[in-house]
């Protein structure tokens, strides 16, 4: 294959263009410094050290303790879960949104703030209300039920608190495929005689049976991944990704800890996998069609009224858990003084430094938000419009660092650089800076932005990318003048999202994070630790107004600046042309 | 307005191999390709869907590296080239119109990346736009202009640049009918008038005929035939040519006798006479090739036939009727004030040997 004409020819061509030659070989250097280097470094690590050269020891030591194992089990058993509960909720909303006639306005907008939350979420967040709510001075547990000692910490904490963080996405993802069915299949079975049950069993079901397998792997993985809850809610109930935490910042047993980074590695990459090339596929093989017509919605109120008020429980029960930290943050004292006072943010600036995390946090992501957006949107032009060699390389990496969990990914940067990649004291320098906390921010946030990159750019038909190269542009001449403008509103959205996550970013920072830097999501996590709970909610009221202002900051951006508008000003154009032609 | 010296365009034994996605086998889409093109002249690719037409026109234009072959532009290799660097100018199928740009900078995109001075981009950009018919319409946006005008664009925001050669790639297969041939002729109109080198991809083989001086049927990555459209469609090479431009009959017969350019067959028991080139020998089983409309429908003649269908389509009639085993298609032109033949009639048909080509 290579040795053929049109391949050197290709390869010719490249070179000619050395802007994007150039491109391609940073970000080659970057994906593999700061992406594989730092992965394959835990495998090496877990393997051998200079005492003992290569060996099983770590692998053998890990499995024999007995920590490790149930880490092992109680990750699992939670992911499942987990992973079953939030499809199950999130294929009930999907369902109920797209199938049901329930057209109240206070309905639109529970539907609506659910599918917010994921965006905007902090960690920590739902575990904190969790504790406040049902804790031991939990208001609902303590003062309306009168239960002393109730103890949220532990698996069902954890269960309750991830599956309230999970299931919006698989709403999302359901709510994508429902839309998808062409309604003349279901009507199809209903005038052979089915009944909607039998319709929903034997037409929608399978449909949406590979739809319903990723959405669980998909959960799964974030269960598995997640850092922040585990440690706040899970009591001692370890998981993997705190154990490992733990391994490493108290045991200090780095090999250890990179032996069980790989164990986790290894089980979030096999998911992912399975996810990504089975599931996946087979998701869209059975899903093409687009639906031809409107839906005609199920108007019976034995199948609406219980469906909405099941929907309305969950969603205000998780508006009210959002909805507890800033009252946890205005009130004296938790649980027994619910006087109004300032008194938390007050501390917060005055003796815990509140503004210099509110800014040192700021900073970084506001610094790490553009390059994330434009690396992603340069990553997913290489991908979806170009032809290189190296190109699978590129894809595979950005797509597999999002199985990547952050706990995994801090160890490995931890054991990479700490001494310079290879211990050779290279980059060395950038260990303990703000540099590196960038770094991360960019490579946690990559993935997603990549992922929606390159769905906005399949939707631009190739042939205007190739008629600007055709007309004399190069490359970087075809993305800044075309490309580009063409998915503003997706590297608008692409932007705040990297802002957002990486503001709330805490798995792999917390563990790579110095003194000098004080990011907010460490505050919440040491002062929630503490049990001030006045203290963690006020940062998380701060943190919460942060990403909530950016993203209102990126809708009125893109509804003013962003590509709707030129469209808008046309549509509106065409208008005034048509009414001034009947007047004529 | 004038444009540069028009540039030729050769292809020599140029070929290109794709992997099928699904065997994982290499095959040819297009295979020892071999053209001349000349400065100024319009020439058609034509083919069915998958012929090779598209791929070697985006050779030519540098989206695909050829595997086997050199591409000259205007005697220049330009195998190497990367599309931004070659001296053409294409016209997509999807028009490919910046929907974020208005008419103006849509056109003035090539001549920006050019460093043309502002002036004279807007004498130049005001004239194409004249020519295309579309003065008054700069500041519109892409997505307010109707699908014919939408074709103007593209076609002005090609021809702006003055290339050595312009590729067309199926640019009318999003029109309606209509305005489909309305376009072909203008398309024709301003080719003529700046003297380009143009060369046109299209599976329309009406479209082909009345737009080149030139055709080049493809078929399967090779080429079939290629010659003025009335060569093809008087003298197609093959069955395949034959039947992709226009109807077709084909009449079976044995040579009977050959003398002086003309060869005797016999079909069904008759004895036709039929123009005959040189490899024609006594005794062979040959084709006649013979268009609907050059067969005469009558009470007499050389082939007796029975009525199969008669239909009547406004400007001629349509019949099918049987000669022996083969089924004959007949457009008899004007039927206003002739006899017409009813379903079950039998009659004879008749040809001008001239019309008749031997394959």
């Amino acid at each position: 294959m290579s040795n053929r004409q049109s391949a050197s020819l290709d390869r010719r061509k490249l070179l000619a263009d050395p802007i994007m030659m150039g491109t391609i070989v940073v970000l080659i250097a970057f994906l593999t410094i700061f992406i594989v280097y730092p992965l394959a470094i835990l495998l090496v690590d877990a393997v051998y050290s200079n005492e003992t050269g290569l060996t099983m020891e770590f692998f053998q030591k890990s499995f024999a303790s007995r920590t490790f194992r149930t880490a092992i089990t109680n990750t699992l058993k939670v992911g499942a879960l987990v992973g079953i509960l939030s499809t199950l909720i999130g294929l009930l909303f999907a369902y109920v949104e797209v199938y049901v006639k329930v057209r109240t306005r206070f309905m639109a907008g529970l539907f609506k703030v659910v599918s917010m939350l994921p965006v905007v979420s902090p960690p920590f967040v739902l575990s904190l209300s969790m504790i406040m709510l049902f804790g031991k001075a939990g208001i609902i547990t303590r003062h309306l039920l009168g239960i002393y000692d109730n103890n949220v910490y532990g698996f069902w904490g954890i269960a309750v608190v991830q599956t309230m963080t999970f299931f919006p996405v698989c709403y999302m993802m359901f709510r994508g495929l429902l839309k998808n069915i062409d309604p003349s299949m279901e009507e199809a079975s209903r005038d052979m005689g089915a009944s909607r049950m039998k319709v929903f069993t034997s037409v929608t079901f399978p449909l949406l049976l590979p739809g319903m397998g990723n959405a669980f792997l998909v959960t799964f993985i974030e269960s598995i991944a997640d850092f922040a809850n585990p440690m706040l809610i899970g009591g001692s109930y370890d998981t993997l990704a705190t154990t490992i935490y733990l391994q490493i910042t108290g045991a200090y047993d780095k090999n250890g800890a990179c032996a069980m980074a790989v164990v986790l590695l290894a089980i979030t990459m096999v998911m992912f996998i399975v996810q990504k090339f089975y599931l996946e596929s087979k998701t869209a093989a059975t899903l093409t069609g687009k639906a031809s017509r409107a839906r005609m919605l199920i108007e019976e109120r034995s199948v609406t009224v219980p469906l909405t008020i099941l929907c309305s429980m969950i969603a205000l029960f998780v508006i009210l858990m959002y909805i507890c930290v800033p009252f946890g943050a205005t009130f004296t004292t938790w649980g027994r003084n619910f006087t109004p006072t300032l008194k938390w943010f007050r501390q917060v600036f005055e003796r815990y430094k509140g503004f210099k995390a509110f800014k040192d946090s700021f900073v970084l992501s506001l610094i790490s938000a553009p390059i994330t957006a434009l690396l992603s949107m340069i990553i997913s032009y290489l991908v979806v419009k170009k032809k290189f060699k190296a190109k699978g390389f590129i894809e595979v990496v950005s797509m597999l660092a999002m199985a990547v969990p952050g706990t995994v990914l801090g160890i490995g940067y931890i054991r990479g650089f700490a001494g310079g990649v290879f211990h050779t004291g290279f980059l060395q320098g950038i260990y303990g800076t703000g540099l590196i906390l960038i770094i991360v921010f960019v490579v946690r946030s990559l993935p997603t932005g990549t992922r929606s990159g390159i769905s906005a750019l399949r939707q631009i038909d190739k042939s205007i990318e190739e008629s600007a190269y055709d007309m004399g542009a190069n490359s970087f001449q075809v993305f800044t003048s075309v490309t580009l403008p063409l998915i503003k509103d997706s590297f608008l959205s692409g932007l705040v999202t990297a802002f957002v996550r990486s503001i709330t970013a805490i798995s792999a920072i917390i563990l790579l994070v110095t003194p000098n830097y004080l990011l907010i999501t460490v505050q919440i996590n040491e002062f929630a630790e503490k049990g001030s709970y006045g203290l963690a909610c006020a940062f998380a009221t701060i943190l919460i107004v942060i990403t909530y202002g950016a993203v209102l900051l990126m809708n009125v951006f893109i509804k003013y600046f962003g590509t709707s508008r030129v469209q808008r000003k046309a549509e509106k154009e065409e208008q005034e042309l048509a009414r001034l032609a009947k007047k004529g | 307005m004038s444009v540069k010296e028009p540039k030729g365009v050769r292809l020599e034994h140029i070929s290109k191999i794709y992997q099928d996605p699904k065997t994982k086998k290499d095959f040819y889409a297009v295979k020892d390709c071999n053209l001349d093109i000349k400065p100024g002249s319009f020439i058609t690719l034509l083919g069915p869907s998958g012929c090779g037409k598209t791929t070697t026109l985006r050779m030519i234009a540098g989206f695909e590296s050829p595997d086997e072959g050199e591409i000259y532009l205007g005697g220049e290799p330009i195998n190497a080239l990367t599309p931004n660097k070659r001296d053409t100018a294409m016209v997509f199928q999807s028009y490919a119109l910046f929907p974020h740009y208005n008419v103006f900078d849509n056109v003035a995109y090539g001549l920006k990346l050019r460093k043309v001075p502002k002036a004279e981009i807007e004498r130049r950009v005001e004239e194409i736009l004249a020519l295309v018919e579309l003065s008054g319409m700069e500041s519109r946006m892409t997505n307010q202009l109707s699908g014919g005008q939408q074709q103007r664009v593209a076609l002005a925001r090609a021809l702006v640049v003055e290339p050595g050669v312009l590729l067309f790639d199926e640019p009318l297969s999003n029109l309606d009918a209509k305005l489909r041939v309305q376009m072909r002729t203008e398309i024709r109109r301003i080719q003529q008038k700046l003297g380009i080198t143009a060369i046109y991809v299209t599976h329309d083989q009406a479209e082909a005929m009345s737009i080149s001086d030139q055709i080049i049927l493809m078929k399967s990555g090779v080429i079939a035939q290629m010659g003025t459209p009335m060569e093809i469609y008087y003298h197609p090479n093959s069955e395949f040519v034959a039947d992709f431009i226009g109807e077709c009959n084909f009449l079976k017969g044995a040579v009977e006798s050959v003398d002086k350019g003309e060869a005797v067959l016999n079909v069904n028991g008759h004895r036709v006479t039929v123009e005959a080139g040189d490899h024609v020998s006594k005794g062979e089983q040959r084709e006649i090739v013979l268009r609907p409309e050059a067969i005469q429908i009558g009470d007499s003649g050389l082939l007796s036939c029975t009525v199969e269908l008669s239909c009547f389509m406004g400007s001629y009639q349509n019949y099918h009727v049987r000669v022996g085993d083969t089924l004959v298609k007949i457009s008899d032109n004007c039927p206003v004030n002739k006899k017409i033949y009813q379903v079950g009639d039998t009659a004879w048909i008749a040809f001008d040997k001239e019309c008749a080509h031997l394959l």
